[in-house]
């Protein structure tokens, strides 16, 4: 029988961690950094949703789980999304809790050079590269108390690396899963891809049923010169838990960032995404779901920088929200003085499903250039009556006809999901959310 | 379902906003027969049409509505359809990120009985050899419901939807208007395709130039919301010859529209 004691999460705890883990002298530094800005720094201040009152630290440090050796071993509902019909050999990484509990890498990838992994065992192989990138996009140590926080705690973690010219083929998977009570599931993630290389990543964030937990999470992507990158995730983290993920990306000349991302959460979530056009001729285009149910309160931010001329980008944003749920959805385009040609077009749409349900849709474009193109869309709204009835004019009955239309409305992410098992999670996700 | 169909309407009185559109209305339409009903704008055509199919806008404020004897005023919309209604609309809605084939298999399943659905091969056989028949690309089976679509080809989405339902008596509100005289015949070739004696049909329009295509065997002029004057196909030429205001002088009315007090 084992009793688990409730670790005080102070220096010692982050001190005794870093030193278990092997980590380099500048990590644990920047970790005690960290936590002194989290004991000093206010929360993020978010536009229209209060989150004073949120649970942020009320986790048990630095659970760490053993390895398993075998897919087969693994959670149940983390072996579902990790199932492929197609026998394809593909990337794998899952995390429980704390700890990068199993990873998985096709040889003739390691032969190519790429490198998938925990982050923190790559601080070990990549400690240069990584000290280069780690938390210097919009998220650092002392932006706020949740990135501090994140700087102190975070643990496992994803390292994908693509080499010059190097194209991935097959799909690189991530599993992120909190087990039990109390779970904090901290990692961070660092995608580098060199010139002209190409990759689809693809991760999922799922909790045990009932049990409290809190994911605060950090993603910084830099994409090199002509390459491209896609990222998808999927969250179905249960209504226990509290999600504060931030994404950020950094594209060099004429590379490519794609986000496709489905926050299908039963709790409380920040989602912020930040893409950085530096390069020019680079582009991005990134899309977002989420429903709201029950209680629960959702903020996004969407936002597009773009310093590089003849950059490119396209943003999506669209929520549902029932029951007494709310969801602010902000979309923020800024083009830099110098940034001519540049183009941005962004869209935000809410569809609200109860009298009661709240939200907010507001687009931003904050432009200091001349010559560019820029344009935005916003919506919020009820299903309109007149669809319902054309259906129904059809023999569909209203429940379906409904179900018919917000799977519509949430389409362009769905159907965009690279990953047959993925796209069956979601699926079920938005069906369990919406009915 | 092998009962030709029957569709009859007694003294139906609808109104629209607390403003009686129809009142007093008398029709009824078998298997096998076409009927038109002509009339000038304003007069409540497409108002009858949306009230037979249950628009959630129109109100039944007296009179009656039955399908082979089963009262139609007390079925939900989607009921009304799986009895066997249709109605080809004039504006039909745009719906985003639904698939004209999803559409399409959810309609045709909602009529079926759980476990029965129509197979994928076979649904897409179909509808593939349907929409030959009206001339509309294949592109349009994966394109969203309506999304973008032409006025002409939203009309051809109708009659697809119309052939692949096959239902027993349907409405066809405005199917002429915005198509040019091509599209009008493949539209009118589809229709008559589908002519047989378990389908009785209901063509709305104000334009005599389609029934040159569909046939009808009844025509009937509206106005004021009734109907004034019915006769065979006959009664169609002459309207489209010398126009409506004989029928007026004929029934000593000066405004033919539903607002003018009677």
């Amino acid at each position: 029988m084992s009793i688990e004691m409730k670790l005080q999460f102070d220096r010692e705890a982050i001190i005794q961690f870093s030193k278990q883990s092997a980590e380099p002298e500048w990590m644990l530094n920047l970790r005690l950094e960290g936590y002194d800005h989290y004991q000093q720094l206010p929360l993020p201040k978010l536009d229209k949703t209060k989150i004073d009152k949120w649970n942020m630290d009320g986790f048990v440090p630095f659970r760490t789980q053993p390895s398993v050796t075998a897919i087969q071993d693994l959670p149940e509902e983390v072996q579902k999304v990790l199932a492929t019909e197609d026998k394809v050999e593909k990337a794998v990484l899952v995390q429980k809790d704390a700890s990068v509990i199993y990873t998985s890498l096709p040889e003739s990838l390691k032969s190519q050079g790429v490198v998938f992994t925990s982050l923190q065992a790559a601080l070990a192989t990549h400690g240069e590269l990584i000290q280069k990138y780690f938390m210097q996009l919009d998220s650092k140590i002392d932006s706020h108390k949740i990135s501090a926080l994140h700087a102190a705690a975070w643990s496992g973690g994803v390292f994908l690396y693509i080499p010059k010219n190097v194209e991935v083929k097959v799909p690189v998977q991530a599993v992120f899963y909190a087990s039990g009570n109390e779970s904090g599931l901290i990692p961070h993630i660092l995608i580098v891809t060199e010139a002209n290389s190409s990759v689809d990543y693809i991760d999922n964030y799922m909790s045990e049923k009932d049990q409290f937990m809190i994911q605060n999470g950090i993603v910084e992507i830099h994409v090199g010169e002509g390459s491209r990158v896609n990222f998808t995730s999927v969250r179905t983290l249960n209504d226990q838990a509290t999600d504060y993920i931030f994404r950020h990306a950094s594209v060099e000349k004429d590379g490519r960032m794609e986000w496709l991302l489905a926050e299908m959460n039963d709790g409380n979530t920040v989602t912020q995404n930040t893409t950085h056009l530096e390069g020019n001729g680079s582009s991005a285009e990134s899309k977002l779901i989420t429903i709201g149910s029950g209680a629960q309160k959702t903020d996004v931010v969407s936002k597009m920088t773009h310093t590089g001329k003849n950059s490119d980008s396209q943003m999506l944003v669209k929520g549902v929200v029932k029951d007494e749920a709310s969801a602010i959805l902000n979309g923020i385009t800024f083009i830099e003085k110098g940034a001519t040609k540049a183009n941005g077009e962004q869209a935000e749409k809410l569809l609200m499903l109860s009298p009661k349900a709240r939200g907010d849709a507001n687009p931003i474009l904050l432009i200091d250039e001349d010559d560019v193109k820029a344009g935005h869309a916003a919506s919020a709204g009820q299903i309109n009556p007149m669809q319902i009835f054309y259906m129904m004019s059809r023999g569909i009955p209203k429940e379906e006809a409904q179900r018919l239309i917000i799977f519509g409305f949430l389409a362009q992410v769905v159907d965009a999901i690279p990953n047959k098992e993925i796209k069956k999670v979601l699926e079920a996700a938005i069906e369990r959310k919406v009915y | 379902m092998s009962q030709v169909p029957h569709l009859k309407i007694e003294d139906l009185r609808v109104t629209i906003e607390n403003k009686e559109i129809l009142k007093g209305l008398n029709l009824e339409i078998k298997g096998g027969e076409v009927h038109a009903i002509m009339g000038p704008n304003g007069t409540g055509k497409s108002t009858l049409s949306s009230a037979i199919m249950g628009h959630p806008k129109y109100e039944v404020t007296g009179g009656s509505i039955t399908l082979d004897g089963e009262d139609v005023l007390e079925m939900a919309v989607d009921e009304r359809a799986r009895k066997g209604l249709f109605l080809a609309m004039q504006y039909p809605s745009e719906i985003s990120g639904v698939t004209n084939a999803d559409f399409l298999r959810s309609a045709i399943n909602a009529r079926m009985e759980e476990g029965k659905e129509i197979s994928l091969m076979k649904f897409i056989r179909e509808m593939d050899k349907k929409m030959k028949v009206l001339e509309m690309d294949e592109a349009f089976m994966h394109r969203y419901l309506n999304e973008g679509f032409s006025g002409g080809e939203k009309k051809r989405n109708e009659i697809l939807q119309m052939s692949m339902l096959n239902p027993r008596i349907a409405i066809m509100d405005e199917i002429d208007s915005g198509l040019d005289i091509d599209a009008l015949k493949i539209v009118a070739e589809g229709v008559n395709n589908m002519l047989s004696p378990e389908l009785g049909v209901l063509v709305i329009t104000h334009y005599q130039r389609l029934l040159n295509y569909i046939k009808p065997n009844f025509v009937h002029v509206m106005m004021q919301g009734r109907i004034v004057k019915s006769g065979g196909p006959e009664l169609a030429e002459k309207l489209e010859a010398e126009g409506y205001d004989w029928i007026k002088k004929e029934l000593g009315i000066v405004d033919e529209t539903v607002n003018a007090e009677v």
